[in-house]
């Protein structure tokens, strides 16, 4: 059974942007899900949608077996957001802020006291629980929004750019705590810019652009549809530019190079292949990550379809 | 004491200057003294003031800080949202109300005629003007705009509404052109509560406060369930 089911979602904002032109997705139970795209190609518009915030102009939205049409409060009752500006009252202490929330889903006081006291705890934020929320540092602000969003322990939790602007440490610091929860069973969907970030923690993507999903799958068979991967190759000398047997070189600097790996080339070929040529290969990665260059394949070759 | 002493200073105010410097030079209204006469208004005319001004400032800036949106995204009732910023409004209309009759004794001796009938018009003209500053919250879109409302309408109806005087003196056009004024008949008929006397029926001013409070509320819920001012 799905947990987010859309269906020919349209968004004509008064503007007259079409933001979403017949959006189709569906996100299953317990899938960790990414939803990736550039600036304005109307991921927040979904999950604006999604979360009650902003009206859609047509299609259906479900969350779980409820109709945004008919169940918007029990379909509510279900989700835990955490957007991507911060939007809590900033004079309110960090424990009250996480409690009222709490209350506003029907949560008894009690109740919500201990589970703001274990959310809070879990993410390093219980001894900042008597502080006002100005008085917290971007990191903290992003992990009290998580804590606000978890209080009522939703069984969809929607993350709109959750790691912008947080420091390394943090990022992973992140990614475990919404790993863990997602093996409890929280389905999650989530933005983001940072494509290893999907990569590493997402099971689906579907990429968005200009409000059309332009590719969707499980990051597994997507990274594997990929034409050719880039390896950047540190050596001890060049062998130079173009083609060698059926590798594409390009040379960079004195002593580095890029190679195109295509879907039937293996770095191994590619190594004995230098090898066999006097050239000692010192270092080999890829050019940034796997998702990431599909990602850019992708709005490239929609981009020329157009 | 920001919310609360600001209106109470500015009552106190028109008693010395209105009622005693300047009532003590003119006769009885309805068989009451000046002073006594203009108490109920200026009591009114704090209440709605205050419960205008609760509303449509808590909310809009929940709007502004955008922390309404904790509201928004839970399965909170639009009546339960509603209830929740009028009852503020209400309370603070009415203390504010409380605070200002107690600071009367301090000029003038008032008995109240009927208790009932001052507890009504003092309720249903601090849910109504709570309701307006709702209202008012959802469509404001800078700061500038929750401040039209009281200064270009709100303010001229609350003076022209029967505050320092009994439409009964004024010439026939001007007590007609009144009685379209809403404000006369919440002074009027909570005035009545405390003399007995009003210059329009107190049935008649119950049953107008209490239709444009239900519209009030009605329009509320709708521009709420729209999304009105909240969502794009």
């Amino acid at each position: 059974m799905n947990a987010i089911t859309i269906e020919n979602l349209t968004k004509k904002y008064s503007t007259g942007t079409l933001a979403l032109k017949g959006v189709n997705l569906q996100v299953k139970k317990g899938d960790f899900f990414a939803l990736l795209g550039a600036n304005g190609a109307g991921k927040t518009t979904i999950i604006g949608i999604l979360t009650g915030l902003v009206n859609k102009t047509s299609g259906l939205v479900k969350i779980h077996e409820f109709d945004l049409d008919h169940d918007l409060n029990r379909a509510k009752q279900l989700i835990g957001v955490v957007p991507q500006e911060f939007n809590f009252n900033i004079f309110e202490k960090v424990e009250d802020i996480v409690v009222t929330q709490a209350g506003y889903f029907g949560v008894p006081r009690q109740t919500a006291l201990k589970e703001t006291a274990h959310i809070l705890k879990a993410l390093n934020l219980w001894d900042k629980r008597g502080q006002p929320g100005r008085a917290l540092s971007g990191g903290m602000k992003r992990r009290l929004m998580i804590a606000r969003a978890l209080v009522h322990r939703p069984k969809l939790l929607i993350l709109d750019e959750p790691t912008a602007g947080v420091d390394v440490e943090l990022r992973h610091e992140m990614w475990n705590y919404l790993s863990a929860l997602n093996k409890n069973g929280t389905t999650i969907l989530l933005t983001t810019h940072y494509l290893e970030e999907a990569e590493q923690l997402c099971k689906t993507v579907a990429i968005i652009k200009e409000g059309e999903i332009v590719k969707s799958g499980t990051v597994k068979n997507l990274v594997n549809s990929l034409e050719k991967q880039t390896y950047v190759v540190t050596v001890n000398k060049l062998i130079g530019q173009g083609k060698i047997q059926d590798f594409d070189l390009k040379v960079i600097d004195d002593s580095t190079m890029e190679v195109d790996l295509g879907l039937n080339q293996n770095v191994t070929d590619l190594v004995s292949l230098l090898h066999e040529n006097g050239i000692t290969v010192k270092d080999l990665k890829p050019k940034g990550n796997r998702l990431e260059q599909l990602f850019l394949n992708i709005l490239k070759t929609h981009d020329t379809k157009k | 004491m920001q919310t609360l002493l600001p209106p109470v200073i500015n009552q106190a105010l028109y008693f010395v200057i209105f009622g005693a410097f300047i009532g003590s030079q003119i006769k009885n209204i309805h068989g009451v003294p000046y002073m006594a006469f203009i108490v109920p208004g200026l009591v009114m005319m704090a209440v709605i003031t205050s419960s205008f001004a609760n509303v449509v400032s808590s909310f809009f800036g929940a709007k502004f800080n955008r922390n309404i949106e904790e509201l928004m995204v839970s399965p909170t009732p639009n009546w339960i949202i509603l209830a929740g910023f009028t009852i503020g409004g209400v309370l603070r209309g009415i203390l504010v109300g409380i605070i200002i009759f107690i600071v009367s004794a301090f000029f003038t001796h008032l008995e109240i005629y009927n208790l009932g009938i001052v507890i009504t018009f003092i309720v249903l003209t601090s849910i109504l003007f709570a309701l307006a500053g709702f209202i008012n919250a959802l469509f404001a879109t800078k700061f500038d705009d929750i401040s039209i409302f009281p200064t270009f309408i709100l303010t001229p109806l609350t003076y022209f509404g029967g505050v320092f005087y009994s439409i009964k003196d004024l010439p026939v056009f001007w007590q007609n052109l009144s009685r379209l004024n809403p404000v006369l008949y919440m002074i009027d008929g909570f005035r009545y509560g405390f003399f007995g006397a009003s210059d329009v029926n107190v049935a008649v001013s119950a049953a107008i406060l209490v239709g444009f409070t239900i519209t009030l509320a009605t329009i509320a819920l709708v521009l709420l369930k729209k999304g009105a001012g909240l969502k794009t």
